[in-house]
């Protein structure tokens, strides 16, 4: 895969997720639009510039893994699944139709790309800790990266995970969590508090970087000082924006999981392509 | 007439995994601090770098066996079959055997023969939810010798597999040379008076009853029904159909285990009447194995009583 390295260029990127994004979403009249939004930019530095992979050849050993923990996201995966070439960006608008491979959540089974089926919250950690203590009783030197959402930091589990990734320091596991601060019932810290959250990961024994996670440079340095980091696992704090780059979407927790209508998909898609063509 | 071999079944299980160790590089043992309970700890002596205790944390153990089973690697998950059945179900469902990933989960202190413990960790209802699960393979052996075969072939099976252990000794009722293949029931004895299906290390007192039943001149065929899923249908419609009705026993719920599996087989292809000896809509208790077994209906004795009411009515 050839990388981009231009701030500018991935920029441009993640206005294509995007759009993508919305465009699937619309044409089907489902998925989950929100949380997709506010990992783009994590997600294309990730996709584009950071991980090493071979979309013709899915299953090489060697390649970086990466679990959508929340699975919900599903839009955003494969929308950078298929800028990546995995598949044609024209399947995009088959998303959650019968006998589609893109299913309302990734299903392994079905997709080549899709490492493990996700989208009941909580579990994409402890399945990346598998894989990470894999490579490391095999001394191989891939890396594993996960997308966490930041309500789905409410499932114990999680928890039971951070414990594993470091008493194993795992240090080629990095989780990214995509605080976008807002969950289906509303404010993560009326739901649920969450806060003070570096400090608990701190204090689970993780090197923790906290960054905009939209801001493409800052998250491209955060990738960098994870490779440095040695005999502790790495999570990355990304203070995001749900709905991220649609005006009238963005700190809504109303378009978690709701499709936009003809109208609003029009607006959205003028702001992004405003973007694109900027 | 053998002599007496009277061991845990989870012994079975360990020493299979002993010879795991050796013989196939990718079988890792994962276990929630109980592996001294459930053998494991044989194996983490002398293959300590592929022996991984997650701690009191279940689900994280069976998303953390997923990890490694994408990598290759075949993961014997161990812990007591409440605990990991239960707690870690929806991580079982959607992680497992949603992905269909080579996942082995094995149960120990299945039934109420685990005793003074109580309810609480009594496996009673761990086949009925395995069995449930698309992918899921489920296999129930009957004593030590039979565990250590069925762990050695499950090492070789492609996809999500449970294995249900017990706690207490119990009567090898196989033994070295016997045969065994998932999927297929063994016959253990062939009578001409009724057809009792069984599951587990209750097969034991099954055979006992079988022995109390010779002197009331009543001739049972037994079947060792170890594999619950895939079920051998064709072994049971056969029986149905020489015999006209059948008889199970088991240690679990009658709501979803053996029984059930096997009337579900029957009510489509062959209905006859099936006589389920199990334990009906309740939870186990504190107790010796033996005073429990007897109090449930499920003691050689009460076996056989059932077995001379079933036959003669």
């Amino acid at each position: 895969m050839e990388k981009i390295t231009k701030i500018d260029q991935l920029q441009k990127r993640a206005e294509e997720i995007r759009y993508d994004i919305v465009s699937m979403i619309a044409e089907t009249g489902s998925g989950h639009p929100g949380g997709s939004l506010s990992g783009v930019d994590i997600g294309t530095v990730l996709f584009f510039n950071e991980m090493n992979y071979d979309p013709h050849n899915p299953t090489r050993e060697e390649r970086d893994r990466f679990i959508l923990s929340k699975g919900h996201a599903a839009p955003l995966l494969y929308a950078l699944l298929a800028h990546a070439s995995y598949f044609e960006r024209s399947e995009l608008k088959t998303l959650r139709k019968y006998k589609s491979r893109l299913q309302g959540h990734p299903a392994s089974l079905m997709l080549p790309g899709v490492e493990v089926s996700t989208g009941s919250l909580g579990q994409g950690l402890s399945i990346s800790c598998g894989i990470a203590l894999s490579g490391k009783m095999d001394k191989k030197n891939y890396r594993v990266y996960t997308l966490l959402g930041d309500g789905e930091l409410d499932e114990g589990q999680v928890w039971e995970a951070a414990m594993f990734a470091s008493h194993k320091k795992l240090d080629n596991l990095c989780a990214i969590v995509d605080r976008n601060r807002l969950q289906i019932d509303g404010d993560t810290e009326k739901v649920m508090a969450l806060e003070p959250l570096k400090a608990k990961w701190d204090a689970f024994g993780w090197h923790t970087i906290l960054i905009d996670g939209h801001n493409i440079s800052d998250i491209l340095d955060a990738f960098e000082e994870f490779h440095s980091v040695k005999n502790k696992p790495t999570v990355i704090l990304a203070k995001t924006v749900k709905g991220k780059g649609v005006s009238f979407m963005e700190n809504i927790a109303g378009w978690h999981g709701k499709a936009p209508d003809r109208e609003q998909t029009e607006q959205a898609l003028k702001e992004i392509k405003a973007r694109m063509d900027a | 007439m053998k002599t007496q071999d009277i061991r845990p079944i989870r012994d079975g299980y360990g020493n299979a995994l002993l010879k795991l160790g050796e013989t196939n590089p990718n079988v890792l043992v994962l276990d929630a601090d109980l592996s001294t309970s459930t053998r494991t700890n044989w194996f983490a002596e002398k293959f300590p770098e592929r022996f991984i205790d997650v701690g009191i944390a279940e689900q994280n153990m069976v998303d953390i066996a997923a990890g490694l089973s994408l990598e290759g690697k075949i993961p014997f998950v161990t812990t007591y079959g409440v605990f990991v059945c239960g707690r870690a179900f929806d991580q079982l469902r959607n992680t497992v055997c949603y992905s269909q990933l080579n996942v082995k989960i094995v149960g120990s202190h299945g039934g109420i023969s685990v005793g003074p413990d109580g309810g609480s960790h009594q496996a009673i209802e761990d086949i009925a939810l395995m069995r449930i699960l698309p992918h899921m393979t489920v296999v129930v052996p009957c004593d030590h010798f039979q565990a250590y075969k069925a762990t050695m072939e499950l090492a070789e099976l492609q996809g999500p597999a449970y294995l249900r252990l017990a706690r207490e000794a119990t009567e090898a009722i196989t033994d070295e040379n016997s045969n065994f293949e998932i999927g297929k029931a063994q016959i253990l004895t062939e009578g001409d008076d009724c057809a009792i299906f069984f599951a587990g290390t209750i097969g034991a007192e099954v055979m006992k009853a079988f022995e109390l039943l010779h002197d009331k001149n009543i001739f049972p065929t037994i079947i060792n029904m170890h594999t619950i899923k895939p079920i051998d249908k064709e072994c049971i419609i056969k029986y149905a159909k020489k015999f006209g009705k059948l008889m199970t026993v088991e240690e679990h719920l009658q709501a979803g285990g053996l029984g059930s599996a096997i009337a579900e087989v029957l009510v489509e292809e062959y209905p006859v009447k099936v006589k389920m000896l199990a334990i009906y809509d309740r939870f186990g208790e504190s107790g010796q194995p033996d005073v429990l077994l007897d109090a449930f209906g499920l003691s050689a004795k009460r076996i056989c009583e059932q077995v001379e009411e079933f036959v003669r009515e």
